[in-house]
């Protein structure tokens, strides 16, 4: 199973999980992990995600995310797994 | 479990760092595609090219997104157009229809390059590789996205000094043919020893004929990874220089090979290499000259730049051959100086020469890259540089180049604007004293010996 992973980078503000969560409830992508951390005074949040279920395909996720994120005044990205795994594990 | 710490690096290169792959290419053979005819053959290349890299574009575009990793360059190479055009081309405008047809079939597939107008000269010249030289001014000059190269030396042959002495004259007339936009065309002409046959990045791609039909090559690129890495250990010693620039190539070159395993699955064509490049932009942060400064440098050209290039080029490798199962290409870092800002600030302040640039070419891939020189330089002059940088590449078997512009109408103090990827240089000086009678004897320079190494 590939997993896809969501992030969040920008100025904390309300609201900012609850609206992702809501697509991602809306297109039945199951949550599977949440981290969050503060660096440089900026949010940061990761999601670790489950999208097989979904209707939809990767590019429409990552289009969409990315849509959201414009809305709140943060960047969001969905990428796979992979990139992450190839970079930090032999 | 990946952890957020490392999904926070990873994105911090790509955001703030300039990490990109920087081209995905794909090689295609053209053998198959002479016909009995020039107009036949023109058909069947444009058929062959349109058809093998029609999803290679949109491919390109679904991973950069699917890893939110940026793919900047999607582009082709072909087999050196004077081995496909021999039989039909008995003039240099027939080898212009070629590239013609080339360039249509690049705009048709989107790509933003085509390479492979090449020929391979280095012990001699057949008629067809003749006139594909003396056409590669008026095809440069027509065409848009068609890139062109001649090998004029290697190792095992030796220097083809009548091509280089011809290949002299060939800039000139590219320089002068497209002086309106400071003389642009010679930016897509590149001479070699020791090209090459999978080397995805222009101007000097070509799909040599030791390769299968079609495959695909990956260059991925970085100086800005590196530089912020380096930053960390400022003040440390070379171990530590050594093993920070390891690390990191290996984490910019797994990038690459899993964007190229992807590219090749998608595309059902074969992955075949991984280009370790350091490639700069005009970008402010990707530069190899602002590492070469984090080294320890005032500027790149100040002494100790060779040794620091040999260093940065040798562990970039080291980190990089690790990460992939196959690497090839040029591998190495880049040093050209129109598209790397703080090389433009280095020949600016005075602190690097052309001269200085020929010492850094011995130990780093690949040479001579965009440097602009006065347009009343001598065609002589220009093969007597060419000649020097072939003959580095001969005696030290490894890969040199020469992409040089004498920019017609400028001087010394003046400045060439290329745009985009290209960027802009200054006018650099070049020796005047002359190597004609060099240049006009004419004939080989024997290949060197291959023992007694000293």
């Amino acid at each position: 199973m590939k997993k896809t992973i969501i992030s969040v980078i920008g100025k904390d503000k309300v609201g900012i999980i609850a609206k992702v969560c809501v697509y991602l409830a809306d297109n039945n992508i199951n949550i599977l992990d949440i981290a969050q951390t503060i660096v440089n005074g900026y949010f940061n949040m990761m999601m670790v995600v489950d999208a097989n279920g979904s209707s939809k395909h990767h590019e429409t996720i990552a289009d969409d995310l990315q849509a959201i994120g414009e809305e709140l005044g943060v960047q969001i990205k969905a990428q796979q797994e992979d990139i992450f795994n190839m970079m930090h594990r032999l | 479990m990946i952890n957020i710490n490392e999904v926070i690096e990873t994105n911090e290169m790509i955001k703030n760092m300039n990490l990109d792959v920087r081209t995905i290419t794909m090689g295609i053979s053209l053998l198959d595609c002479i016909g009995g005819t020039l107009e036949e053959t023109c058909t069947r290349i444009y058929d062959k090219i349109t058809s093998s890299a029609k999803d290679l574009v949109a491919t390109g575009e679904d991973i950069s997104k699917k890893y939110g990793i940026p793919i900047v360059n999607k582009r082709i190479s072909v087999t050196p157009i004077a081995l496909v055009g021999g039989s039909v081309c008995k003039t240099s405008d027939d080898f212009v229809e070629i590239a013609k047809a080339l360039d249509r079939a690049a705009k048709t597939c989107g790509v933003n390059f085509i390479g492979g107008y090449s020929a391979l000269v280095c012990k001699g010249m057949t008629k067809a590789d003749e006139l594909l030289i003396r056409s590669i001014p008026k095809a440069l000059t027509e065409t848009d996205m068609v890139c062109s190269s001649v090998n004029t030396g290697s190792t095992k042959t030796g220097i083809n000094m009548d091509a280089v002495k011809l290949i002299g004259e060939i800039i000139k007339e590219t320089a002068e043919l497209t002086k309106e936009n400071d003389s642009i065309g010679c930016a897509k002409f590149v001479v070699f020893c020791n090209a090459p046959d999978d080397n995805p990045f222009m101007a000097g791609a070509f799909h040599g004929v030791t390769e299968a039909d079609k495959i695909i090559n990956v260059g991925v690129s970085g100086p800005g990874v590196v530089k912020a890495a380096i930053e960390q250990v400022r003040g440390e010693n070379f171990e530590v220089l050594c093993e920070t620039i390891k690390k990191t190539a290996f984490k910019i070159t797994r990038v690459g090979q899993l964007v190229a395993k992807e590219a090749s699955e998608r595309l059902g064509i074969p992955f075949g290499i991984i280009d370790l490049s350091l490639a700069p932009t005009p970008a402010v942060g990707d530069s190899v000259g602002e590492i070469l400064e984090e080294i320890g440098l005032e500027y790149s050209g100040a002494p100790g730049t060779t040794a620091a290039l040999a260093m940065l080029n040798d562990q970039v490798k080291k980190g990089g051959v690790m990460a992939s199962s196959y690497v090839g290409g040029l591998s190495g870092a880049f040093i050209p100086v129109s598209e790397d800002q703080r090389m433009i600030d280095a020949v600016t302040a005075g602190a690097l020469s052309l001269e200085k640039l020929e010492a850094m070419t011995c130990v780093c891939s690949v040479g001579l890259d965009m440097i602009a020189i006065p347009g009343d330089t001598k065609a002589t002059t220009i093969s007597g540089i060419i000649a020097d940088e072939m003959a580095l590449g001969m005696v030290n078997q490894k890969t040199t180049a020469v992409r040089i512009i004498p920019v017609i109408g400028k001087k010394v103090g003046d400045q060439a604007t290329f745009g985009g990827l290209l960027g802009y240089a200054p006018i650099m000086p070049v020796n005047s004293f002359s190597c004609d009678a060099f240049i006009n004897r004419g004939g080989r320079i024997p290949a060197p010996i291959h023992s007694f190494k000293n």
